[in-house]
């Protein structure tokens, strides 16, 4: 029952499904006829059980390391701990790109059990679309990218997951990035539903947020945790390197994020539709292109495993295929839209456009500093690289503007606001600002002269995202009870939005502590040495072999004491994954408050010294919690009451209308 | 990419028109200071990709900054005090000394691919800050295949030259001299 072959065969009925889903239910909304489009649920769902299972047969076949199936033979160890035996799963090329279809169909077949009220040609519609990216996606894997191929005869031992892989962090940040790149298909497939439809409403804003919601809250999560892994395994010390692979996430998130804030506007005003389909488009393109980029190899990245030619030409047949395809027909559908209401470029809704004009500006300055060599390569021939630097200097000064702007945008009123009244009600913003700029100069020696006014910056933020709220619930002028009351009263999505925006500021924070105020030293120690580091005084005790289950460490024994007191052991090592005979190097960190202090091991000298790099990271941990924030914000926002309610009731306005600030 | 045509617009009147190029306005001001960031940035910090063949060939000079790819020769790393290191990067017909001061990455190895990221000096060597190293070790830096597949040392469909080519590449640092 749990033979490969089963897992294979399911794959293909699912792709026959899928072109079912692609085809009748589009045809019965151009028809009118319910019965047609009432087949798209139906068969969704049979295709997220058809391809769970092919994806649960490939799960058994590492489970019980079966090495007759090629890629458990390339990806797995019979040794290796069971937890990475299921992480290997999605841990190379075909297994990732089933979890990737067996997201895609999950999304389908949520929309097929929980959109019961979506109008009947829209579900289809959107379904089928669906249908259309599954088809590609599936006979992508059938056609290039088969997980179930065999070897015989079958080899007694596997080659084992590359040892970087084999981490807890790597073993969840795929399906947390998946979820987030895939569940902007649902925008996408919303987008193209009602350019085909014609329709285009604050109905359908509401129902598009919520996923657009979902997948952005994954992909932060996804994004924050593979910075985190990249920080303690990788063993720079970085924790973001402008690498092509995370370019390639960051973008869809820079785009998603305009889009949750655009959609705002077309819910609430019904302005911003054509370019709120286009950001629709734009982001779900974004995550094709950056599937494209790590699955294809074309570009040079630390995420680039070897890779055969084929792949990548059909991977860029479906990007040419469903970008351009919808991008044609946004220019074909999009000037039929009718257009929505008025604003001043002085109000809630001019700051979000603001907010979607730097977002997108910025991720236009990473896509070109991601390409720019690709295609000048192709071109001229010319092998460049672009470094941080670039996008230092771009993505940068592009964030500036976009901090100051949202801090105000909340307090701005719908159509028309007043920006004097709001910068008078952000007093204690500005204040936080300039003492927290002058306490950073007044305490911190050394680091870059503009790193204060980025502390500044950041406590803005926090401190004006508070002020929203406290105004919101008039705190300190009302009565308390009454504060109280108001507080309850918030809507979740109010919330949402307060403690997403001071999770920026966190973050914020965090970056500028650890890039302005890192210090850095590399020494070539023998065992009794000292070193002083950030007030630690570090002690090597001597170098220790250790047998792992699949590795061998040579452990540098440290001793830490602070002021004198003993803080615990560091225990970094240089490890040898058997297997492969592959080295990595295992960083050992201690956290104090938010800091941390982190070593990480290089080669050991002849004569019985090794050398040892130390960091100390002010702050660096705000950066990580900043994005939990941000996540946590997400979540509230999500379980807003009116998106749990759905539909749009006659009442909605009245539910909008008292979402505004009481002016 | 292109926010032009924010479809903020709307049709009629004198107000509504005055808005609209207001957003227009505030719409292009913030591409053009995005497109002039672009390309002030774009300038100061790319760097080429040389083989030790283009460095002698093209006779580049001193002082500029570049990326050296190819393989570590066989016998040439010497360790020295302070974490001085001295390897020799050749693409089988040329090769040129590289200096490097710091910590090595973990794929580092005599006979596999590297990129090295630095200044030639004045004697055809090159002082490198940055040596970049891959996460997977079945991985041939592209740039390197290149150069190599150029001088003839590896051809497609082979298999890697070396079964665990590794050394590597990304436009970061996993080891940067301090």
């Amino acid at each position: 029952m749990m033979s490969p072959e089963v897992g294979h065969f399911a794959l293909v009925l699912a792709l026959a499904l899928a072109l079912v889903q692609s085809v009748v239910p589009i045809w019965g909304a151009r028809r009118g006829d319910a019965a047609l489009m009432a087949t798209a649920s139906p068969v969704a769902l049979g295709q997220f059980a058809f391809v769970t299972l092919s994806f649960v047969v490939l799960t058994y076949a590492y489970l019980v390391s079966d090495f007759s199936v090629e890629n458990v033979f390339q990806n797995s160890h019979s040794t290796k701990p069971l937890i990475y035996k299921i992480s290997g799963v999605w841990g190379n090329h075909e297994g990732s790109m089933v979890l990737w279809v067996v997201i895609l169909t999950l999304f389908s077949a949520l929309v097929a059990v929980f959109g019961r009220n979506l109008p009947l040609t829209l579900k289809a519609n959107v379904l089928a679309v669906q249908g259309w990216i599954t088809v590609a996606f599936l006979l992508f894997i059938l056609k290039t990218s088969n997980p179930f191929a065999r070897i015989t005869p079958a080899p007694m031992e596997g080659r084992d997951l590359n040892p970087l892989l084999q981490d807890i962090g790597l073993a969840i940040h795929p399906p947390l990035l998946y979820v987030g790149y895939v569940g902007f298909s649902m925008s996408f497939a919303f987008a193209v539903a009602a350019l085909i439809d014609g329709k285009l409403d604050a109905a359908w804003a509401r129902w598009v947020r919520p996923w657009t919601l979902v997948a952005w809250i994954f992909l932060t999560a996804g994004i924050s945790m593979g910075s985190y892994w990249a920080y303690y395994e990788l063993g720079w010390g970085g924790w973001w390197f402008w690498d092509p692979v995370e370019n390639a996430s960051l973008m869809p998130w820079l785009a998603g994020t305009a889009l949750l804030h655009s959609a705002i506007v077309m819910e609430k005003r019904e302005a911003l539709k054509v370019w709120t389909v286009l950001l629709a488009i734009l982001t779900f393109s974004l995550s094709l292109l950056g599937t494209f980029l790590v699955r294809s190899g074309v570009l040079t990245s630390v995420h680039a495993f070897a890779v055969d030619p084929e792949r990548g030409v059909f991977i860029l047949a479906i990007l040419v295929v469903f970008i351009g395809g919808s991008l044609a027909l946004y220019a074909w559908r999009a000037p039929t839209l009718k257009q929505g209401g008025l604003f001043a470029p002085v109000s809630r809704e001019g700051a979000l456009v603001l907010n979607n004009l730097f977002l997108t500006a910025s991720c236009a300055a990473v896509f070109i500093g991601t390409l720019y060599p690709l295609a000048l390569e192709t071109l001229t021939g010319a092998k460049i690289s672009v470094g941080p630097p670039f996008f230092n200097w771009t993505f940068g000064p592009l964030m500036v503007p976009l901090m100051i702007a949202m801090v105000f945008g909340p307090f701005l009123a719908w159509k028309r606001g007043d920006l004097a009244a709001v910068a008078q009600r952000l007093t204690l913003a500005f204040a936080a600002a300039i003492l927290a700029t002058l306490a950073t100069y007044a305490v911190t020696t050394g680091g870059p002269v503009l790193a204060p006014l980025f502390v500044g910056l950041a406590f803005y933020v926090i401190v004006g995202a508070i002020l929203d709220i406290a105004e919101r619930i008039q705190l300190f002028r009302a009565p308390a009870a009454t504060s109280l009351a108001r507080a309850r009263g918030l809507p979740r999505a109010a919330w949402g939005a307060a403690i997403a925006h001071a999770g920026v500021g966190v973050m914020l924070l965090g970056i500028v502590g650890e890039t302005a105020y890192k210090q850095e030293t590399i020494v070539q120690m023998r065992p009794g040495e000292s070193i002083a580091v950030a007030g630690y005084d570090i002690t090597l005790q001597g170098l220790v072999p250790v047998e792992g289950p699949n590795y061998r460490d040579l452990v540098a024994r440290l001793t830490v004491r602070e002021g004198g007191v003993d803080a615990g052991t560091l225990e970094p090592a240089k490890r040898v994954y058997t297997a492969r005979a592959m080295p990595t190097t295992e960083a050992a960190l201690k956290t104090r408050g938010m800091s941390q202090l982190y070593v990480s091991p290089g080669d050991p000298g002849t004569d019985g010294s090794i050398a040892l790099r130390f960091f100390y990271k002010p702050m660096v941990l705000l950066i990580w919690i900043g994005t939990l924030v941000m996540m946590f914000g997400g979540l509230l926002s999500l379980s807003d009451r009116r998106l749990r309610v759905g539909a749009p009731k006659p009442s909605a306005r009245r539910v909008a209308a008292a979402v505004q600030p009481a002016e | 990419m292109s926010t032009t045509g924010t479809p903020v617009l709307s049709r009629g009147g004198m107000t509504r028109k005055q808005r609209r190029l207001t957003l227009i306005g505030i719409a292009l001001a913030v591409l053009g200071v995005a497109a002039g960031l672009v390309l002030y940035s774009l300038s100061g910090s790319i760097t080429l990709f040389q083989s030790p063949t283009d460095i002698v060939e093209k006779n580049l000079q001193p002082g500029a900054r570049m990326r050296l790819g190819g393989l570590v020769e066989a016998g040439s790393v010497r360790r020295g005090e302070n974490m001085e290191v001295s390897f020799a990067v050749t693409d089988g017909r040329t090769s040129i000394q590289v200096a490097y001061r710091g910590i090595l990455p973990d794929l580092f190895r005599e006979g596999q691919g590297v990129v090295t990221e630095g200044v030639l000096s004045g004697d055809r060597s090159f002082r490198a800050d940055t040596v970049l190293a891959r996460h997977d070790e079945n991985y041939m830096p592209k740039e390197v295949a290149d150069s190599l597949k150029r001088q003839g040392h590896w051809k497609p469909g082979d298999p890697a030259p070396n079964p665990n080519a590794a050394g590597s590449s990304t436009p970061q640092s996993p080891a940067r001299s301090p």
